[in-house]
């Protein structure tokens, strides 16, 4: 990462919604991986201590006074990134689905592509198994995206994903904040403006704790609404181009890591 | 029939009064106003003189008076719904910036603080 790719500027962002049970331990986990990228958990207006555990795990943290959903999470992480002149921002889920130790391959992939996703599925070794109604939505989404951004998209709906480059400005100014928004949807703008896209094959670990929504009927849900979703994205206008760069402001304030 | 014109009358004369009142107060802003003063004033006018409803839906060609009533009526409030999910969907959206905004400052300023203290 800082060998290979030093002009990258890395943030790790984890979105977090009342989870204090496995936000320290992720937070823990991601800095011994990547010990020089700082980590900011976004707590998505938790209720519970999420925050104050991420901050004792050596986070800084973006405490959003209400929910405003993962798409909203990610914009005001990405908003920061870009404030304090961070080229690149990497999504790591709290509940600990992702390996922080895959960062730095997504890092280095960041320089052929904007976007770089951690995909489940591209190859066999996988133990996340996904099945019915939303299998299906997942197989669609990847082909309709594979086509748009023509190169091969296995896992579209993946939140383990390193926005850099061109992306990171677009995002912080236009990242959806709608259902599905934050992966479909945002794929779809980031296209638009012009971005590339590349996925890296990652494993996606059982998660810590919560429930994975694995019920028929949640699942036939959200079959139509990753479709009405994708559709909404592929209709909808973007004012993305002609890109401006925002100016990154100059915040007086040198990053700190609370427990440094 | 007359106790019925009555009180359509009232009703229409108590809808104006509470809409010129609620714009005296600044409890509607002004963008909606003029609408709202409007619709109140032709409530009062085709309450107070039935026959126009009637003469002006057979010069449109409707039946029956009431229907052409309803039509517009309906055919207002859904432009009216849909002028208000406009104007949530873009407040929510102003009010997420601000909370997001908000988060990063006051992130900001308690980095700023143990800056402070450090030194």
């Amino acid at each position: 990462m800082s060998s290979k790719t030093p002009d990258v500027r890395a943030l790790i962002v984890v979105p977090a919604w009342n989870e204090q049970l496995t936000v320290g331990d992720t937070v823990r986990e991601i800095r011994a991986a990547t010990p020089d990228l700082p980590v900011l958990v976004v707590s998505d207006g938790s209720t519970d201590r999420t925050a104050h555990v991420a901050r004792e795990a050596g986070a800084m943290v973006l405490e959003l006074p209400f929910n405003l959903g993962v798409g909203g999470a990610m914009r005001a992480g990405f908003r920061y990134a870009v404030r304090h002149g961070y080229t690149a921002a990497v999504q790591v889920d709290a509940d600990g689905q992702h390996d922080p130790n895959e960062v730095p391959r997504l890092l280095e992939k960041l320089d052929e592509a904007d976007i770089v996703i951690g995909a489940r599925f591209s190859d066999g070794t996988d133990d996340y198994k996904v099945r019915g109604p939303r299998k299906w939505a997942m197989v669609v989404l990847s082909k309709v995206l594979s086509t748009l951004a023509k190169t091969k998209l296995t896992d579209a709906t993946s939140g383990f994903k390193v926005t850099g480059g061109r992306a990171l400005p677009v995002f912080a100014e236009h990242y959806p904040v709608e259902y599905l928004g934050d992966t479909v949807e945002s794929l779809v703008i980031a296209l638009r403006a012009g971005c590339r896209v590349a996925q890296v094959p990652s494993r996606m670990r059982p998660r810590r704790g919560g429930t994975p929504s694995h019920r028929p009927i949640k699942s036939a849900i959200y079959l139509f609404r990753a479709g009405f979703a994708l559709v909404l994205a592929l209709i909808r206008r973007w004012d993305v181009s002609p890109l401006v760069e925002p100016v990154p402001v100059r915040a007086p304030i040198k990053e700190g890591i609370s427990s440094d | 029939m007359t106790s019925t014109y009555l009180v359509a009358l009232v009703g229409s004369v108590i809808i104006l009064a509470g809409i010129v009142e609620l714009l005296r107060r600044r409890q509607l802003a002004e963008k909606y106003s003029v609408l709202w003063l409007v619709v109140g004033i032709l409530l009062l006018v085709f309450t107070a003189f039935p026959g126009l409803l009637t003469s002006l839906s057979a010069a449109l060609g409707v039946a029956v008076p009431t229907n052409l009533m309803f039509f517009v009526g309906i055919l207002f409030l859904v432009g009216v719904v849909l002028h208000l999910s406009w104007e949530v969907s873009r407040l929510e959206n102003e009010t997420r910036k601000l909370a997001e905004d908000l988060a990063i400052l006051q992130l900001e300023v308690s980095q700023q603080k143990r800056e402070n203290v450090a030194e």
